[in-house]
């Protein structure tokens, strides 16, 4: 058994260059949130109760379609990186912790995926 | 587990050690609501899904939405937004390096709270049918 440090291990080796990048990512998609749930939801008011083809037209607009997909990249890429967070404070072991985390991105993901493509099947109808 | 790593490590906010302070039961409301309105992106991604399928399947979401329990969730998700974009703007400010001073902190706490309670009624009053 080793009587060195777990630090002494790695002390010397560098960094790994990337330390701030999860928390500026993160930061990036915020800013460029504040604006993009404003608009989402003053849309929103207008088109709550609108039948289909209201509501097709509506997303018909180039311009709301494409702001429409940026929402949708820039929460589930936020949602992505607050649930890991999430998940590194509380989830005990580390396999555990692994899993979770990997299983949520693969569902945002996903879920991101759908909703995009939904979008521009509307958006192209 | 090397005896390192059974060091003592701080106490969580939120528990037996701490009194409940302002500061901290926004934070942890922070990620609840974060955490909540992942859970909500399942609506947006059901009704964009709906609409994409077709006019049908896009009425049925509107009724589906239009429920009782359909409209208490939107009601809630409409508070969580609101509360998390608000507090997120907050913890840009503090980002920036601005607010930190305690008076301060808990100001735009109150700020956060009470535009975020405004805000979803005037939203609901608005779309109201």
């Amino acid at each position: 058994m080793s009587i060195r440090t777990p630090l002494a291990h790695v002390r010397g080796l560098g960094t790994a260059k990337d330390g701030t990048h999860h928390w500026w990512v993160q930061r990036v998609t915020s800013v460029a949130l504040v604006p993009l749930v404003l608009w989402f939801v003053i849309s929103l008011l207008g088109v709550s109760h609108a039948d289909y083809e209201t509501f097709q037209h509506w997303l018909g607009n180039p311009y709301r379609a494409g702001l429409m997909v940026a929402l949708l990249v820039a929460v589930f890429y936020h949602a992505s990186l607050g649930m890991q967070v999430i998940y590194e404070d509380y989830v005990r072991p580390e396999g555990a912790k692994v899993v979770a985390v990997l299983i949520t991105q693969f569902v945002l993901f996903l879920l991101g995926a759908i909703s995009i493509v939904a979008v521009l099947k509307v958006a192209l109808a | 587990m090397s005896a390192a790593n059974k060091r003592p490590l701080s106490p969580f906010m939120i528990g037996p050690y701490y009194k409940p302070q302002m500061t901290s039961v926004l934070s942890i409301t922070h990620r609840a609501t974060g955490a909540g309105l992942v859970v909500g992106t399942l609506l947006l991604v059901y009704w964009l899904a709906a609409a994409a399928i077709g006019p049908k399947a896009y009425e049925h979401a509107q009724a589906v939405l239009g429920s009782m329990l359909g409209q208490l969730l939107l009601f809630l998700w409409t508070w969580a937004l609101f509360y998390h974009l608000a507090n997120g703007i907050r913890h840009l400010f503090w980002d920036a390096g601005y607010g930190f001073e305690l008076p301060d902190a808990t100001k735009s706490g109150w700020a956060v709270v009470w535009s975020s309670i405004i805000l979803t009624f005037l939203c609901w009053l608005i779309a109201a049918p």
